[in-house]
């Protein structure tokens, strides 16, 4: 109980904490300031603290990785609960949760030394380091989540389900079809929700891979930015309690709030999913 | 209530005959040597005490341990004379023909319409007009249609225990089974709801082939014609239910029958 409440009581302090250090950039050069789409925190004439280009830019490298990572996480995901035999799974299972566990520098690398030259010469571009190419190194990321979620889901759709199904002349693939993954549509949505979430507060692979341009575009070929990549790169050398200081706890502060609310969507997802299941 | 037969009905045309059934799950055998005829168009029960393979040879009727790894079976099922374990038998079909009720109601989670239509469409019917006059004939046929025809598009879990396994019988005959076979149906039920089951097999009775898994004594001798007492995965005796229960030729059943044992 004590340790438990611990990690509320931790929560509840990093965001007061982020709202202390955060507070006087809202005040001062007023919170519009933050709205603009120009990225320009170092400049001998004006400094420019416009969040538009890392907005775009985490959701932009978000919303293809999730796209990519989808079909993948999810039809892995019907293979390995229905159809994989004993056998199988026994192979597959530890992979996955292998890959879950590569560090993300390691996957930085790979991304850098395979995935980038690919995107590079795949797509005829003059730089391998996009967005697309992010979004490719943060799917493999988010795969291994929306896997085992997912799977997780099938699995515990009733087995009396799928003997319904079975006696009324259902085939293996028309019960999965009709029956099991929509039954466990819940589960594998808070799969996918916690795999974006893992995806958008993923830093040190894509400050490797994605070329870091602070630029507006939603064109994946283009350079990203991310907000956990500008945080990284600049929280260094900032000086403390400078304007630019204060901005980069804007940021964290608008991250946390987005992976709170995708965690906090994701489990009460699956919380109903439970309770109906 | 269902008269009883006289023994002279055992020349019923035969729907289902097994011969020598051994059946094993992996190492395990659950059947020895299991033979039985059961009669078309007419009830037959499956008593004896748990564990006994009453469950598991209903299941060999239409395939269903099939799913289940590792099972294996031996001897000879006959549908209609022919073998339903051969190669060429489309165990889609025979499962078309062959319909099955669980021992708890197993609706989908989906509205009372489409759990009755689900096997319609698993057989390519899409035509709306077509479906919605199976459904409301599967559960006229239920004798549930009156209670559930102004809630065809809600959840099928939202039904009480009885409705969803009315339901169930619904979903089941929808694809218009030759055979029903029902694994204790009205276990989990409630007295008022168990009697509303017997009656529908009543009902159902002459028109389906019915085989039905019992605990209860008292449901087989009120709702079938002939009874078949399983022990430790043999036949111990089979005969109209009349004879069984009131001039049982074995000892064993004779003391199961009375309560004596099981």
């Amino acid at each position: 109980m004590g340790a438990s409440s611990m990690s509320i009581v931790v929560v509840a302090l990093i965001f007061l904490f982020l709202f202390r250090e955060s507070a006087p950039f809202v005040r001062d050069p007023g919170i519009s300031s933050l709205a603009g789409s120009r990225w320009v925190p170092v400049s001998f004439t004006k400094q420019l603290f416009g969040i538009g280009p890392l907005v775009t830019g985490s959701a932009l490298v978000t919303l293809l990785a999730t796209l990519v990572a989808l079909p993948f996480g999810v039809c892995s995901a019907i293979y390995i609960a229905e159809f994989a035999g004993p056998f199988e799974r026994e192979i597959l299972k530890p992979f996955i949760e292998l890959l879950a566990a590569i560090p993300s520098v390691v996957l930085g690398f790979f991304g850098l030394a395979i995935v980038a030259p690919l995107v590079k010469s795949g797509f005829g571009l003059s730089s391998g380091l996009t967005a697309l190419t992010g979004a490719l190194v943060l799917a493999l990321m988010a795969i291994p989540t929306i896997i085992s979620i997912s799977e997780d889901a099938i699995r515990n759709v009733p087995r009396s389900y799928r003997e319904a199904s079975i006696a009324l002349g259902a085939s293996e693939v028309q019960t999965v079809m009709r029956v099991t993954t929509p039954a466990a549509l819940s589960g594998i949505f808070a799969a996918v929700t916690l795999g974006m979430g893992r995806v958008i507060g993923e830093t040190m692979a894509v400050l490797m891979v994605t070329g870091n341009a602070a630029i507006m575009s939603l064109s994946p070929f283009d350079p990203a930015r991310t907000m956990t990549a500008t945080i990284a790169a600049e929280m260094g050398e900032v000086t403390y309690g400078s304007e630019h200081y204060q901005a980069l706890f804007c940021v964290g502060l608008i991250l946390l709030s987005a992976t709170f609310a995708l965690n906090l969507a994701a489990q009460r997802v699956l919380a109903r999913h439970t309770r109906n299941g | 209530m269902v008269t009883q037969p006289t023994t002279d009905e055992m020349a019923f045309p035969m729907k289902v005959v097994a011969k020598d059934v051994n059946f094993y799950y992996g190492a395990t055998q659950a059947l020895f040597d299991v033979s039985l005829d059961i009669m078309s168009q007419r009830v037959t029960a499956l008593i004896g005490p748990s564990g006994c393979g009453k469950s598991t040879f209903l299941r060999t009727l239409n395939r269903m341990n099939d799913i289940i790894d590792g099972a294996r079976i031996e001897g000879t099922i006959t549908l209609d004379g022919r073998e339903i374990y051969d190669n060429s038998v489309d165990v889609v079909e025979l499962r078309r023909r062959v319909g099955m009720v669980f021992q708890k109601s197993n609706p989908f989670p989906k509205s009372v319409f489409d759990n009755v239509a689900y096997g319609a469409r698993i057989f390519g019917i899409k035509d709306r007009a077509q479906l919605t006059e199976i459904v409301e004939r599967s559960l006229t046929r239920a004798g549930l249609w009156d209670e559930v025809k102004d809630r065809l598009n809600h959840s099928a879990l939202g039904l009480s225990g009885g409705q969803q396994q009315r339901m169930c019988i619904a979903r089941a005959l929808a694809v218009d089974p030759e055979i029903l076979l029902m694994d204790e149906p009205a276990s989990a039920l409630d007295p008022r709801s168990t009697a509303r089951i017997e009656d529908l097999i009543g009902e159902l009775r002459g028109n389906y082939t019915i085989v039905i898994v019992t605990h209860n004594m008292q449901q087989a001798a009120r709702v079938s014609d002939f009874t078949a007492f399983f022990c430790d995965g043999k036949i111990v005796e089979f005969g109209s239910t009349e004879h069984i229960f009131t001039n049982p030729a074995q000892k064993q059943t004779e003391d199961y029958i009375t309560g004596r044992f099981g």
